[in-house]
C-alpha cells in the first residue's frame, strides 16, 4: 500500500466514524440521560436520508440551507415523537422499551414504504461539492467526503461547547451522573428530556441526510448502522460523548482498513474489536466503573 | 433498573414450584396434540409443527428472559446456526436425524458459550446491545461469506432420517417435533423445580445477595445461557427439517425480536406463557397478512403489527398469563 492510498483509507475511516458519531452520540446521551434504549435510532438516521431525497429538488445547490431545514423538521419530529411515545416508557423495564421501540421500527419502515416505495433512491451531490481533488498525484478524493468530515467536525465542536460551556449541557451532564438528583434539584427534567430526544433525532437524521449523496437511499438502511451504532456505544461506554468519539473513529478505522487488508471477513472485525473491548474493559473505554 | 417489580409473584401463580397440577394441562395439551395432530390436513398441521417449533424457541428464550432475567437480543442467531449446521452437516444424501440433531444443538451451544462468556461481563442495558451485535456478527458470517451460500441460504435436499424415523414423512416430523415440544417443556420444568433453578430464580431477583450467599452467579448464569443457546439450536434443526431451507434472515435481529415478543406477549417467567406467546404471536401473524380477513390492509402488515406491539406493551406488560390471573384474582 503506498501513501496515497494509505491516506485515502484514512481519510475515509475518519468521515465514516465521524458519521457514526453523529449517530452514537444521540444514542448514548438518550440512554445515559433518560434511561431508555431505543432501537428505533436507526430509523431516524433513514428519516434523514429519505428527507434528502425529498427535499434536495426543492433546495437544489443551497445544501446547506436544506441540512438546516431537515434538523429543524427532525428535531419537531422528535419532540412530538417524545411527548406521544417515549414519554411513557421511563418507568417501564429495558425489556418494554426495547419491545416498543421495535414496534415503532416496523411502523417507520411500513410508512416509509408506503410513502416512497421500496426503490434505491440517489441523492445528487450540489454542484459546488461535486468533483474531486487529487492526492500525491494519482489519488483522487471527492471534496463531498471532506465537506462531510468537516460537517461533522463543526457538529462535534457544537455538541462539545454545548455539553461543556452552557447552562443547558450542565443539565445534561448532571442527568447523565445522576438523575434523580437533578430532579431532586428542581430543574423540569421532562422539558431536559424532550430536548435531548429531539436533539439526538436531529443528529441521526442529519447524519442520514449527510450520508445521502454518498450512499443511495434504501429500505432498511436504519438497522444496520444502528447496531453499528451499539457496537460504538458498548465501546465507548453508555453516556460519554467523549468515548462515542473515541469509539467512532476506532470503528471507523478497524471497518475501512479490515475491508482493505482481510475483505472477506471484514464485517466481523468491528465485533472482534468489540470482543476484545469487553474482555479489556466491560464498562467501555470512557465508562464509569460499576 | 426496576428488574424486581417483575419477578417477584403478588399473588400465588398457578406455576410455583410445588403446585402439584401445574404440569397436568400441558400434558393433557400434548396428548390431545398427539391423537389430534394427523387428523388435520394440510395447513392446519403445517401451522400446528411452526407453532411447535416457535414455542421450543420461544421456551428457550424464556430460561433466560423469565427464569434469570437475562434480556437478550440476539437468540436468533443459536436458532439460525442450529438450523445451518443441519443443513451443512446433511450434504446432498442426507443425514443421521439423532447425529444432525445433537451437531446443531452442539453447535449452538458452542456459540452461546463463546457470546455468553463474553457478554455475560455486562448487565443491564449493555448485555442487551451486546448480545444483538454479537448476533448480528453471525448474520454477517453466513450473508457475507460463502460458507451457507451467501445472502441466498442453502437448500436441504434429503430431510434428516434414522430407519424408521424420516423426517420426509409429515407424520413422522409432527411427531418429533412434538417430542421436542415435550422434551423442552419437561426439561425446563424439571430445572425450575431444581437446586440450579432456584438459584437462577435467586440471580433474577436479586443478583448482588445470591453472591454474598456464596454462589458463583457468573457460572450459573452461564450455563443457562448456553442450555438455551442449546434448546434454540434444536428449534433450528426442526425448521431446517421442516422447511428444507436455511437463509441468513433466520439469525436477524427481526427473529431475535420476535422471538422476544413471543415471551413478553405469553407472559414473562412462565413456562406456559412462552408457548401461549408463540401460539398468540403465529396466529395475530397469520392474520394481520391474510387478505381474506382485513382486506388491502394486509398488504401492510408490518404496520399493524408494529402498532399491535405497542398497543400490547401500553396496555398488558404482564402478558396474556397476567390478563389471566388478574380475572381469576379480582
Amino acid at each position: 500500500m503506498d501513501l496515497a492510498t494509505f491516506l485515502v483509507q484514512c481519510l475515509n475511516a475518519v468521515q465514516y466514524g465521524l458519521l457514526l458519531f453523529l449517530l452514537a452520540s444521540g444514542l448514548t446521551l438518550i440512554f445515559g440521560i433518560m434511561g431508555v434504549i431505543n432501537l428505533a435510532h436507526g430509523s431516524f438516521y433513514m428519516l434523514g436520508a429519505y428527507m434528502a431525497f425529498a427535499l434536495s429538488p426543492l433546495f437544489g445547490n443551497n445544501f446547506l440551507w436544506m441540512l438546516l431545514a431537515g434538523m429543524v423538521l427532525a428535531a419537531v419530529f422528535g419532540y412530538l415523537l417524545e411527548w406521544v411515545f417515549f414519554s411513557y416508557l421511563y418507568q417501564r423495564e429495558h425489556l418494554q422499551q426495547v419491545l416498543m421501540t421495535y414496534g415503532l421500527i416496523l411502523v417507520f419502515e411500513e410508512l416509509r414504504a408506503m410513502l416512497v416505495g421500496n426503490d434505491v433512491h440517489g441523492v445528487p451531490v450540489p454542484d459546488w461539492l461535486a468533483g474531486s481533488f487529487s492526492l500525491g498525484g494519482i489519488m483522487q478524493y471527492p471534496w463531498y467526503r471532506l465537506f462531510a468530515s468537516g460537517a461533522c467536525i463543526v457538529l462535534a465542536l457544537a455538541l462539545y461547547a454545548v455539553v461543556n460551556r452552557t447552562r443547558l449541557g450542565m443539565m445534561v451532564r448532571a442527568g447523565a451522573s445522576d438523575r434523580d438528583m437533578v430532579r431532586g434539584l428542581g430543574i423540569d427534567i421532562r422539558r431536559l428530556y424532550r430536548t435531548v430526544f429531539a436533539a439526538g433525532v436531529a443528529l441521526a437524521a442529519l447524519a442520514g441526510m449527510i450520508a445521502a449523496p454518498m450512499a443511495s437511499v434504501y429500505p432498511n438502511m436504519g438497522a444496520s448502522v444502528l447496531i453499528i451504532c451499539f457496537v460504538v456505544v458498548v465501546i465507548g461506554g453508555i453516556g460519554s460523548i467523549t468515548g462515542a468519539l473515541v469509539a467512532s473513529l476506532l470503528v471507523g478505522f478497524v471497518d475501512t482498513f479490515g475491508k482493505v487488508f482481510f475483505a472477506e471477513v471484514a464485517g466481523i472485525g468491528i465485533y472482534v474489536l468489540m470482543a476484545i473491548v469487553l474482555v479489556w474493559r466491560p464498562e467501555g473505554l470512557m465508562g464509569r466503573r460499576a | 433498573m426496576n428488574t424486581t417489580t417483575l419477578a417477584m409473584p403478588t399473588t400465588t401463580p398457578p406455576s410455583s414450584p410445588r403446585s402439584a397440577n401445574g404440569l397436568w394441562l400441558p400434558l393433557a395439551v400434548a396428548v390431545a396434540l398427539g391423537i389430534a395432530g394427523p387428523l388435520l390436513g394440510g395447513y392446519g398441521a403445517d401451522l400446528l409443527v411452526k407453532v411447535m417449533v416457535l414455542s421450543i424457541f420461544a421456551l428457550s428464550l424464556q430460561l433466560l428472559v423469565g427464569m434469570t432475567g437475562l434480556v437478550s437480543l440476539g437468540h436468533a442467531a443459536y436458532y439460525g446456526i442450529g438450523a445451518y449446521i443441519t443443513v451443512l452437516g446433511s450434504g446432498d444424501g442426507g443425514g443421521n436425524l439423532f447425529w444432525l440433531l445433537g451437531l446443531s444443538m452442539g453447535g449452538a451451544a458452542l456459540y452461546a458459550l463463546a457470546v455468553g462468556a463474553l457478554s455475560l461481563r455486562t448487565r443491564g442495558v449493555y448485555f442487551i446491545m451486546v448480545t444483538l451485535a454479537f448476533a448480528q456478527m453471525a448474520y454477517f458470517v453466513f450473508h457475507d461469506t460463502p460458507v451457507g451460500g451467501g445472502s441466498d441460504g442453502i437448500y436441504l435436499y434429503v430431510r434428516p432420517a434414522a430407519g424408521a424415523l424420516d423426517m420426509e414423512n409429515r407424520t413422522v416430523l409432527f411427531y418429533v417435533v412434538l417430542a421436542a415440544l415435550v422434551f423442552t417443556y419437561g426439561l425446563l420444568a424439571v430445572v425450575r423445580r431444581s437446586r440450579f433453578g432456584a438459584a437462577l430464580a435467586g440471580i433474577r431477583v436479586n443478583e448482588q445477595r445470591m453472591r454474598a450467599a456464596g454462589f458463583p452467579t457468573y457460572g450459573y448464569k452461564l450455563a443457562a445461557f448456553v442450555l438455551a443457546g442449546a434448546l434454540a439450536g434444536l428449534a433450528g434443526f426442526l425448521v431446517a427439517a421442516r422447511d428444507g431451507v436455511v437463509n441468513p434472515e433466520m439469525l436477524s435481529w427481526h427473529i431475535s425480536g420476535e422471538v422476544l415478543l413471543m415471551v413478553i406477549l405469553g407472559g414473562i417467567g412462565h413456562l406456559r406463557g412462552a408457548v401461549l406467546g408463540a401460539v398468540a404471536f403465529t396466529l395475530l401473524k397469520e392474520l394481520l397478512g391474510t387478505h381474506a380477513l382485513i382486506g388491502p390492509l394486509a398488504d401492510h402488515w408490518q404496520l399493524t403489527l408494529g402498532l399491535a406491539i405497542i398497543g400490547f406493551v401500553a396496555l398488558l406488560p404482564k402478558g396474556l398469563i397476567g390478563l389471566a390471573q388478574r380475572r381469576a384474582t379480582p
